[in-house]
């Protein structure tokens, strides 16, 4: 029991370390990625390449005055960005990394994951409305909107893979496409599209960037953040970015599995730095939708897309047997 | 129940990372729909007017660079031109085909930056990067010209300062086919998306009355289906020696206007293509015989040509001394931005960016 325990508290922490470390170097690949898209070269000064570069930014944000303005909500203000922290770390805890390297078998992973992640929406009001900005309360405003309006398709989105699967863990789920022999992209694809649009819209990435659009709202939610506060609303959107990521590879494109001369752990980051990559490349390639689009989009087109997904995957299996 | 809300008053600017330079916006929003929007202006504010006053007619020259710091050519040429007018000075045919050459390449740059940043605003970040590489390149060539990369005060009073250094030509050349073939890039990167039309299409729409009561000139008059071109309509310079097309849409959004712009980039490089042909021709000074102090007669003129942004205009009275009596600059950032507050009733805090980042303006134009 005592092993157990200790076993447990190595891995959260060697995990928030080990995370810590890729989002450092998921930004360098970022900047590394959109830059080369940009007909330039991104951060090569700091180090050799440039692989210095984002720890001495994180250093640096580590480094800097604490400044809370004097008209804000102070209490609101200062635990804000802890809450919308804390449950991008803990979603991680039920990531299938490989067969045996997992933190919790939850029978109910998936529900947990999305459940978990939502608490991030009252981290990013209570942000917005505590820092007493016009423009951080549009951008709370807009991000709650937002989030609370995709994560229906999202959730949804899902479902067909659950049907198929029989399961909410999400290990339950690798195997399940393990027996059927095919990666859930192909039985699911309508699920994927949808997943994947509202995932990233979820996420605030580029296209749906709209609760931090530098252009009209200066910094939107986080205007009013220095320093590791504002590096705390940064570290969860990666950790979101990298968890989303890490589900989109267990949902539908088989976890860990593929030809066995490689280890599954291999495998399966290969597939989630596919889709880390394709954020970013999306980032540098599209424009930023409007707030009304966005909304008609998610609740006109997303949510009977992700419906009719279920009818028909739960047609399909009662005709399968 | 009734939920009771109130109009909340943002204020866009000063500072703001989409005013493009000092312009303030105070606007009141209801929820994100704008009800109201007061521009601000006047924080550039040089008294570039009044300063002519006080400057002989040739040092007047690098306080024209800094109206619309991005089309400076043009704005040399039309205060040069203004001069000449006057005094009924005769420019050497090579000094018109230079100063041809040095306004439409300036005109390109001028409409990249606008490119650019106007896609920066709705949210897409590489496009600004494509569009200044493609600057770049132009502005080198303005440095191998007269030294400078913004403010160039190359032209002088009955010419140009410098003559073309050699092989010069021969890089435009190389450039405008460079360019030629960038710009299908741009196309490629934004025109089509999906995204994009839906942010551009229908929005910020100026019907063609509007232009015409409210003297709204360039891209955004030719947008509206005013098909108006000082170019073509009042030919000055040489300009009626090329073969060029006047883009007009008649849709009057955004849109049209971005579609307008990129089809000027190509004309523009046409009418350099053409110029460089001719010019081999031409051999001879670079400007005119004028004598040093320079003392136009007693009268009063306006000319005008066609910036970058519009009907760039300006309005001379001289009283025979070395010094202009009053000069009148007829600013069409300044001109055109007044419509704003009437464009952006009803719209949303989205749309305000794309209206006005449509427009086109340069703050240093505005302010003045």
């Amino acid at each position: 029991m005592e092993i157990s325990l200790l076993l447990k508290i190595i891995y959260g922490v060697a995990s928030l370390l080990l995370l810590l470390l890729g989002v450092t170097y998921a930004i360098y690949f970022e900047r590394k990625v959109i830059g080369y898209m940009q007909v330039r070269y991104g951060p090569n000064r700091v180090g050799p390449w440039g692989l210095l570069q984002t720890v001495t930014d994180v250093l640096k944000l580590l480094l800097k005055e604490d400044i809370i303005p004097s008209k804000v909500d102070r209490k609101v203000f200062i635990i804000a960005p802890v809450i919308a922290f804390a449950p991008s770390f803990m979603i991680l805890a039920t990531i299938p990394w490989s067969e045996n390297l997992y933190g919790a078998d939850l029978n109910i992973g998936l529900l947990y994951f999305i459940g978990i992640s939502s608490i991030t929406t009252i981290g990013i009001l209570m942000g917005g409305w505590s820092s007493n900005n016009k423009y951080a309360l549009l951008g709370a405003m807009r991000g709650v909107a937002q989030m609370v309006s995709y994560e229906i398709p999202l959730v949804l989105s899902v479902i067909g893979v659950v049907i198929l699967s029989g399961s909410l863990n999400l290990r339950d789920i690798v195997y399940a496409q393990q027996d059927m022999g095919v990666w859930f992209i192909i039985p699911q694809f309508l699920g994927f599209i949808v997943y994947i649009i509202s995932a990233i819209a979820e996420l605030n990435r580029s296209p749906f960037d709209l609760p931090e659009a530098e252009s009209e709202l200066v910094a939107g939610y986080h205007v009013e953040y220095t320093g590791f506060r504002m590096a705390f609303f940064f570290l969860s959107e990666y950790v979101y970015a990298i968890a989303i990521a890490a589900l989109a590879t267990v949902l539908f494109f088989g976890g860990w599995l593929g030809p066995a001369f490689l280890p599954g752990i291999i495998w399966f980051l290969f597939k989630w730095s596919f889709f880390i990559f394709f954020f970013f490349w999306l980032r540098a390639t599209l424009p930023r939708a409007r707030v009304d689009q966005l909304m008609t989009f998610g609740w006109k087109v997303l949510i009977p897309l992700a419906l009719v997904n279920i009818v028909i995957t739960t047609l399909v299996k009662a005709w399968m047997g | 129940m009734s939920i009771r809300t109130e109009e909340m008053i943002l204020n866009v600017g000063p500072q703001h990372p989409s005013t493009h330079g000092v312009f303030r916006l105070v606007v009141k929003i209801d929820g994100e729909i704008i009800q109201d929007a007061n521009p601000v202006i006047g924080y550039l504010h040089r008294g570039t007017e009044k300063l002519a006053e006080d400057l002989t007619y040739t040092q007047f020259i690098p306080y024209t660079d800094r109206l619309d710091y991005l089309n400076a050519m043009t704005n040399n040429y039309v205060w040069c031109n203004t001069v000449e007018q006057l005094m009924g000075i005769q420019v050497p045919e090579r000094a018109e085909y230079l100063r041809i050459i040095s306004m439409e390449l300036n005109r390109i740059a001028s409409h990249f930056v606008w490119w650019g940043t106007f896609l920066l605003d709705l949210g897409a970040l590489s496009p600004f990067l494509y569009a200044f590489r493609d600057r770049e390149t132009i502005l080198d060539l303005f440095v191998k010209l007269c030294g400078a990369r913004m403010t160039f005060s190359y032209m002088r009073i009955g010419g140009v300062r410098f003559d073309a250094p050699s092989g010069w030509l021969d890089e435009v050349r190389k450039v405008v086919k460079e360019l030629t073939e960038n710009i299908k890039e741009y196309d490629l990167l934004v025109t089509g998306n999906e995204i994009f039309q839906h942010r551009t299409r229908g929005v910020g729409v100026i019907t063609k009355e509007q232009v015409i009561d409210w003297g709204l000139t360039g891209p955004v008059a030719r947008a509206s289906g005013v098909d108006f071109d000082i170019r073509r309509n009042d030919p000055y310079s040489i300009y009626d020696r090329f073969d060029f097309d006047i883009p007009v849409r008649t849709k009057g959004d955004v849109y049209a206007k971005y579609e307008v712009r990129l089809e000027e980039i190509r004309q523009s490089l046409r009418i350099i293509e053409q110029a460089l042909d001719q010019i081999d021709k031409v051999d001879g000074p670079i400007i005119a015989k004028v004598s040093k102090i320079i003392k136009p007669p007693a009268g009063e003129i306006y000319t005008r040509a066609e910036g970058s942004k519009g009907e760039l205009g300006i309005h001379l009275v001289s009283d025979g001394t070395t010094k202009p009596y009053r000069v009148k600059l007829r600013r069409p950032s300044f001109v055109n931005i007044e419509i704003l507050p009437e464009l952006l009733k009803g719209k949303n805090i989205a749309d305000l960016i794309a209206i006005f980042g449509g427009i086109d303006v340069v703050l240093g134009e505005v302010d003045a």
